[in-house]
């Protein structure tokens, strides 16, 4: 499933004296099976791009095209566009309201009209995914569960709908590293096993050197980079002009590099940097 | 779709007006809906249209903005206007099926309809012009004398901005709610009147649950914060008259005579 953006623009409180241009003139596709990072500083206008992805938010100029169907058309029907592009929003776990774990993660499922029989094999899916035990967890109330556990059951709210492009919009904000780990490694899995596209915004350059095979950097409601990782790392300076930055490690490489010692510039993982340093100190002990 | 609602809303500009202190604007506001009740015929009406345009001129606030702050009120306008204009026995002018319309039903109608529409744009002004702190600074100081015979003043004051301070908080999180509910295939829009209720449940029960978290933050930081009520406390910023103010009371003072004046001798 891909998305292709043309042109967008979205003007908040329009002819107000609110009014604020969340984003300009915005273009990119992403195709069927990426992962995509999205990055940028506060207020860049990341959230704002998302919501348009399923609809949430009608442009106030340009088109967003979802697996060739343009979703600004006024005759589309959202719902099969939401059915397709499932979202996590900041905090998920705020949006639990059911009185059982079960019926929460069932809500998204039995909007699309699906049997019993259905609705249930998606909970059990999605529960597997990440990773709550579902004879344990499924007569729980949501509300009596821990932070993280929280946070997973709304994730699964929204992969029980089983969508081909899945937005996460920070899903790790707040969580311990384990947790955070935890969750992370889910998504990856999920992206590698059914080839789904995965669009994860995150502040956490370390988790987008890791996963992610493409970065969008935004600022200012414009796009400031788009390309591979490896390309879009090179870019230090501007980064750290826009209130980003670099994995931590990548500063030890290019440290490194001002002293002349060439470092595989693909290498941008923590692992893989550890590897190439220990092939450059089995290179010197020859 | 939320963020249209713009009752009690401040907009923010340097103007005249806004310079204003806020207890003389509360003061004025209320001036101003006693004269509207003295008013008890059309022409008499010209004092307070001139002081309503003079005032929005001042003000900078666009007209455009005042009467969108009628739309919420439309209905209202609607029913008492159709109330008047059926239900005012006198010389019938025409008739429509069982229902009389009379020369002084149109007068009331006409009348009634004016006299709320100059209310509302008059007193609104009061919110666009002065931010909600200041409003309530003003009004804990205008009820301050009551304290004496056990009117809470503090209280009722701190009660309104903590509610005024939570309504756009309370309206972004309605609609983070709903977009994400939508995400998950919610429909709030179509149906009929039970099902749309039953769709409100995903709604308010998270709505709910963060209402009473934030309020037991709020709680909790006032008091780390020491926070024990209004004995004792001083402020950051003193309300003072100006020089301003004693223009605004003359501006204010020539209206209500034009008003006296237009009643007694016209």
């Amino acid at each position: 499933m891909s998305i292709i953006i043309e042109n967008l623009s979205y003007i908040y409180d329009l002819g107000t004296p609110f009014e604020t241009t969340a984003l300009d003139n915005i273009s990119i596709n992403i195709d069927q099976g990426e992962f995509i990072g999205l990055i940028g500083h506060t207020g860049s206008g990341k959230s704002t791009l998302i919501q348009h992805m399923n609809g949430l938010i009608k442009p106030t100029e340009g088109k967003i095209i979802v697996n060739g169907v343009d979703i600004t058309d006024k005759k589309i029907k959202l719902s099969e566009i939401r059915k397709k592009v499932g979202l996590v929003f900041q905090y998920p776990e705020y949006q639990l309201f059911e009185e059982t774990v079960y019926k929460d993660i069932a809500f998204g499922p039995s909007n699309l009209n699906l049997s019993d029989s259905e609705i249930d094999k998606r909970v059990r899916y999605a529960m597997d995914i990440v990773n709550i035990d579902f004879n344990e967890y499924k007569d729980k109330s949501p509300f009596e569960l821990s932070g993280g556990q929280k946070r997973r059951v709304a994730i699964a709210g929204v992969l029980a709908m089983e969508p081909e492009v899945l937005i996460l919009d920070e899903p790790t904000a707040g969580l311990d590293p384990r947790g955070r780990d935890e969750i992370l490694n889910q998504i990856k899995r999920l992206h590698s096993e059914k080839k789904i596209t995965v669009i994860l915004v995150s502040h956490s350059m370390e988790d987008i050197a890791r996963l992610v095979d493409r970065i969008i950097v935004m600022h200012q409601g414009k796009i400031e980079i788009v390309g591979p990782k490896e390309l879009v790392f090179r870019h230090a300076q501007r980064l750290e002009e826009i209130g980003l930055g670099l994995p931590q490690i990548l500063y030890l490489v290019n440290a490194l590099r001002e002293k002349n010692i060439e470092i595989d510039s693909n290498a941008i993982s923590f692992e893989a940097v550890k590897a190439e340093l220990i092939r450059l100190v089995g290179v010197r002990n020859d | 779709m939320i963020r249209d609602i713009t009752i009690g809303q401040y907009y923010p500009s340097n103007s005249f007006i806004h310079q204003l202190d806020s207890r003389f604007k509360i003061m004025a506001s209320f001036l101003f809906i006693i004269s509207l009740f003295l008013v008890n015929d059309f022409y008499q009406y010209i004092p307070v249209v001139l002081f309503i345009v003079l005032t929005v001129k001042i003000s900078k606030v666009p007209f455009k903005y005042i009467l969108k702050g009628l739309k919420p009120i439309l209905l209202i306008l609607i029913f008492a206007f159709g109330i008047n204009i059926f239900l005012t026995p006198g010389e019938i002018v025409f008739s429509i099926w069982i229902l009389d319309i009379t020369r002084e039903g149109l007068y009331q109608a006409f009348f009634m309809m004016l006299r709320l529409i100059f209310l509302i744009t008059g007193t609104s002004l009061l919110t666009l012009t002065t931010s909600p702190i200041m409003l309530t600074d003003g009004l804990e100081r205008l009820l301050n004398p009551f304290k004496k015979i056990g009117l809470p003043a503090h209280e009722l004051a701190m009660m309104m901005t903590i509610a005024l301070r939570f309504i756009p908080t309370l309206l972004q999180e309605t609609d983070k709610i709903m977009k994400a509910q939508m995400a998950r295939g919610a429909d709030f829009e179509s149906g009929n009147i039970i099902k749309r209720a039953k769709s409100l449940i995903p709604l308010l029960v998270p709505l709910f649950i963060s209402a009473f978290r934030r309020a037991d933050e709020l709680a909790m930081a006032m008091e780390a914060r020491c926070y024990r009520g209004g004995e004792n406390r001083t402020r950051l910023k003193v309300l003072a008259y100006t020089k301003k103010d004693i223009i605004g009371a003359i501006f204010v003072f020539l209206y209500i005579s034009m008003i006296i004046i237009v009643k007694v001798y016209l």
